[in-house]
């Protein structure tokens, strides 16, 4: 069997920047630096594993980011709200996540119904609802901050902090979220459907495929992530402002991209956006480690990293 | 110009497909390229004209070694290909399609008058209606496959590759077409074709080359040979009786009863009945609205009227709704519609039927041997299972997407054009297939443009015209001359409009 670099590829560069760092730091394999950087990436890596299906599925969600900042504005806000009647305690916090799972729903429902049954590009839906839901949670902070009420914050903080065995509990649902997405992917009817409606709509349809339920199904479930997302993100900081998650639509987007997933949509593989999301973590924590190169050029190395993968991507379309 | 191939082999990866392939065409002559699905003929013309480089052997233009860097250097030599799959750019016009990549400059300017008037002309020399400024998307299949052919002309052609340009033609449209080849063997121009349809072979060619396996097994002038000759050289055995004979009668009870139906903007008040164990042939020209008034009744498309199965008003308004009550439509038109070409054929296969496959996860070792069972049942001629279905030949395509559609098990099976592009004996396992559907009971309506297959097949036939129904034929009363008339909507005593 000949090697197959489009399978190699994205393995490969994480075994080479875990090496990298290794060399260039000895704290870079602590067991702090390393439950740092993957408790980092479980946000972004919750939500890129919907952006998986939301792209096999031959779509895009520009929106996560703002959906995320509002919702994490919402769900302090909901607390917030009702800490006086509730008193700060776990059933204040069910109902912060319940409200954050339920915007989440909704968001990805609205993104979903307006690519479907209003039938507008995916590329403008998500545009448009992503300065919706930015603007929205800076008029809810008033241009500044929600900051989450300071018992509160003591109560939840676990959520972020703490795990079992050692294992924080954004890491254990990342981790719960890939093993789910790459076993509905690989072996469930809907990640067939999605691949097929991501490939050609048309055959899809004339396959008895409920096309529109398919397309609606992947923004539901990505929003349901972004909303879970924010649940582990909330309690990290206490607090969410305009700033709150720019830029994750990209970063999600990217680690799907790198992971070897089709942006034209057919083909997508959730194990490939995992290793996507860490190589750009990994990216970002060595640069900091590191003394050599600037943190400051995160981005232009994501971005050359981002273009070698879409080349290697042609490659494999040209073979076919 | 004169095209010689000369010990041609081509593999794709391990699987050699082609083994010294010798041809030579003449100008002044039509050469016929006929075979099974899969023997090679949409190879051996993408190599001659420069598509595909050969693994061995070579390729020479009036006796010298032509070595084509692609399919641009080749049409710049003179030899221009016509693909079994139509490639012209949808989006743009008819003109800007003839002369894509060729356009006419007067300075640094396109020469859009000079266009038009050489667009015009090929057009007309091709008794082509359509508009220069028409965009392709828009235009019917014949129109597109004249609109190639005007393009291979406006590139003055000398070899001019044809692959099975009438699929997609009706017999009528298929007779302008060799008028033209006529007129272009009379200017000297050295012509290839493929075509499944040997009545058209016998017809136009003056020379037939009969490929099997990758290999030329037959070679001989076209008087030389029969149709029968060239059906068994092509298939290795006897295929004189395409149609099977009846083994069951037809029954009484009527298990799906149409009435009124209507799709806006194709079909008006159609209203029929199929019988439990029918052949329902639905002839009519193109764009008479056949396949539109089947992709209504199953949801594939919206429409009003009363639809019963089995005496129950049913709605269908979408196709799983129709899969669940047991009436599958298969669709004519395999690339856009019918496969995922850039998947495998497992994948392929159990698209439709999914959920039969599916506890909570779906049971891979189950699709896999409903494709063995597939692979058995339709005769289906891969070289391994992993391939791409796109780089299926077009007739193994096509029996996957039978077996595909045979997979969910309905009851009434709607096949849309089931023999497009397919050799005869193919066709007569088809035809075998869909006689042992409906002596199982089921129950089969079949679309063609064949005059042929709907005759043979059929024990009874709509003839559909301007999305109506213009008629019914029944038993002994259908005939080619009879079809024909209502489908032209012809009264007996005035010529063709
Ligand atoms: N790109 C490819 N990769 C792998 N196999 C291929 C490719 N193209 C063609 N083949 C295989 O080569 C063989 C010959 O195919 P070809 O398309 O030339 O047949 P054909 O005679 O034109 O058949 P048809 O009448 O069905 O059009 C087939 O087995 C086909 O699967
Ligand atoms: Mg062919």
């Amino acid at each position: 069997m000949k090697l197959d670099l489009h399978v190699l590829g994205p393995i490969l560069a994480l075994v080479v920047l875990v090496l990298v760092g290794a060399a260039m730091n000895s704290n870079f394999l602590s067991a702090a630096n390393v439950t740092n950087v993957l408790s980092r990436s479980a946000f972004i890596g919750i939500i890129a594993v919907g952006m998986t299906f939301v792209i096999t599925a031959g779509g895009l969600d520009l929106s996560v980011g703002s959906m995320a900042a509002f919702i994490a504005g919402l769900m302090i806000m909901v607390m917030n709200g009702l800490l006086p009647t509730m008193g700060p305690g776990w059933p204040l916090v069910g109902v912060g996540v319940g409200a954050a799972l339920l915007a989440g729903l909704l968001a990805g429902f609205l993104n979903g119904f307006l690519v479907t049954t209003m039938r507008i590009e995916a590329f403008i839906v998500t545009l448009g609802t992503m300065g919706i839901y930015r603007s929205l949670v800076t008029w809810l902070a008033d241009g500044g901050t929600l900051s989450l009420d300071f018992g509160m914050r003591t109560v939840i903080r676990p959520i972020y902090y703490n795990g079992i065995l050692g294992i924080s509990w954004p890491i254990i649902v990342f981790a719960l979220v890939a093993i789910a997405g790459e076993t509905i992917m690989r072996r469930g009817a809907f990640g067939r459907h999605a691949a097929a409606v991501g490939s050609n709509d048309q055959v899809a349809r004339y396959s008895s495929v409920d096309v529109n339920r398919v397309r609606m199904l992947t923004y539901v479930f990505l929003g349901l992530l972004v909303g879970i997302a924010t649940i582990m993100y909330v309690p990290r900081l206490g607090s969410a402002s305009s700033s709150t998650g720019v830029l994750w639509e990209l970063e999600a987007i990217a680690a799907v991209i790198i992971g070897g997933t089709m942006l034209k949509g057919g083909f997508g593989r959730v194990w490939g956006t995992v290793i996507g999301v860490l190589i750009l973590s990994l990216i970002d924590n060595i640069l900091n480690l590191t003394d050599g190169v600037s943190p400051y050029l995160n981005g232009a190395i994501q971005g050359v990293i981002i273009i070698l993968a879409v080349i290697l991507q042609r490659e494999r379309k040209a073979e076919g | 110009m004169k095209l010689t191939l000369s010990g041609i082999d081509r593999s794709f990866g391990d699987v050699q497909v082609l083994f010294d392939v010798d041809l030579v065409l003449n100008p002044g002559e039509v050469h016929a390229l006929i075979g099974e699905n899969g023997a090679g003929k949409s190879t051996t013309m993408k190599i001659m004209s420069g598509y595909l480089a050969p693994t061995a052997g070579q390729v020479l233009l009036d006796d010298v070694p032509a070595t084509f860097a692609g399919s641009q250097d080749a049409e710049g030599r003179g030899v221009v290909l016509i693909h079994q799959e139509f490639n012209l750019a949808e989006q743009l016009t008819v003109e800007q399609n003839v002369f894509l990549g060729h356009e006419l400059r007067r300075g640094p300017f396109l020469d859009k008058r000079a266009m038009r008037a050489r667009t015009q002309a090929l057009l007309e020399r091709l008794n082509c209606k359509v508009s220069p400024d028409a965009r392709v998307r828009d235009i019917s299949n014949p129109d597109k496959q004249m609109v190639e052919i005007a393009k291979a002309l406006g590139r003055e052609a000398r070899v001019l590759v044809m692959d099975e340009p009438t699929a997609v033609l009706t017999e009528r449209e298929a007779e302008v077409l060799f008028e033209q080849v006529d007129r272009l063997r009379a200017e000297g121009v050295a012509i290839l074709f493929t075509s499944h349809k040997l009545d058209e072979v016998k017809r136009i060619s003056d020379r037939v080359t009969v490929m099997r396996d990758g290999r030329v097994v037959a070679q001989a002038t076209t008087a030389e040979m029969s149709e029968d000759d060239m059906a068994t050289a092509m298939v290795g055995r006897d295929v004189s009786s395409l149609y099977p004979a009846r083994t069951r009668p037809v029954g009484d009870e009527v298990v799906l009863a149409v009435r009124d139906l209507n799709v806006p903007g194709h079909a008006t008040d159609v209203s029929f009945d199929l019988h439990r164990g029918e052949i329902l042939g639905i002839a009519g020209l193109i764009g008479s609205g056949r396949t539109e008034t089947m992709e209504g009744l199953v949801g594939l498309r919206t429409a009003t009227g009363r639809i019963e199965m089995h005496g129950q008003q049913v709605r269908f308004d979408r196709p799983r709704a129709a899969l669940a009550a047991g009436m599958a439509y298969l669709t004519e038109d395999r690339k856009a519609r019918g496969l995922l070409l850039a998947k495998g054929m497992r994948e392929n296969l159990t698209l439709q039927s999914l959920p039969d496959f599916t506890a909570f996860l779906i049971d891979e070792r189950a699709e896999d041997r409903a494709l063995d069972r597939a692979i058995a049942d339709f005769d289906i001629r891969a070289p391994h299972r992993k391939v791409e279905v796109g780089n299926l030949s077009g007739g193994n395509q096509q029996k996957l997407l039978l077996a595909k559609t045979m997979l969910a098990d309905p009851e009434i099976v709607i096949i849309d054009e089931p023999t497009r592009g397919i050799d005869i004996g193919t066709k007569q396992q088809i035809y075998a297939f869909i006689h042992a559907l409906v002596a199982d009971g089921k129950s089969v309506i079949v679309i063609s443009s064949e005059m042929q297959e709907v005759i043979g097949l059929a024990d009874r036939v709509l003839v559909m015209r301007q999305g109506r129904v213009a008629g019914e034929l029944t038993g002994d009363g259908i005939g080619e001359d009879r079809i024909v008339r209502l489908a032209m909507g012809l009264d007996g005593m005035r010529g063709a409009a």
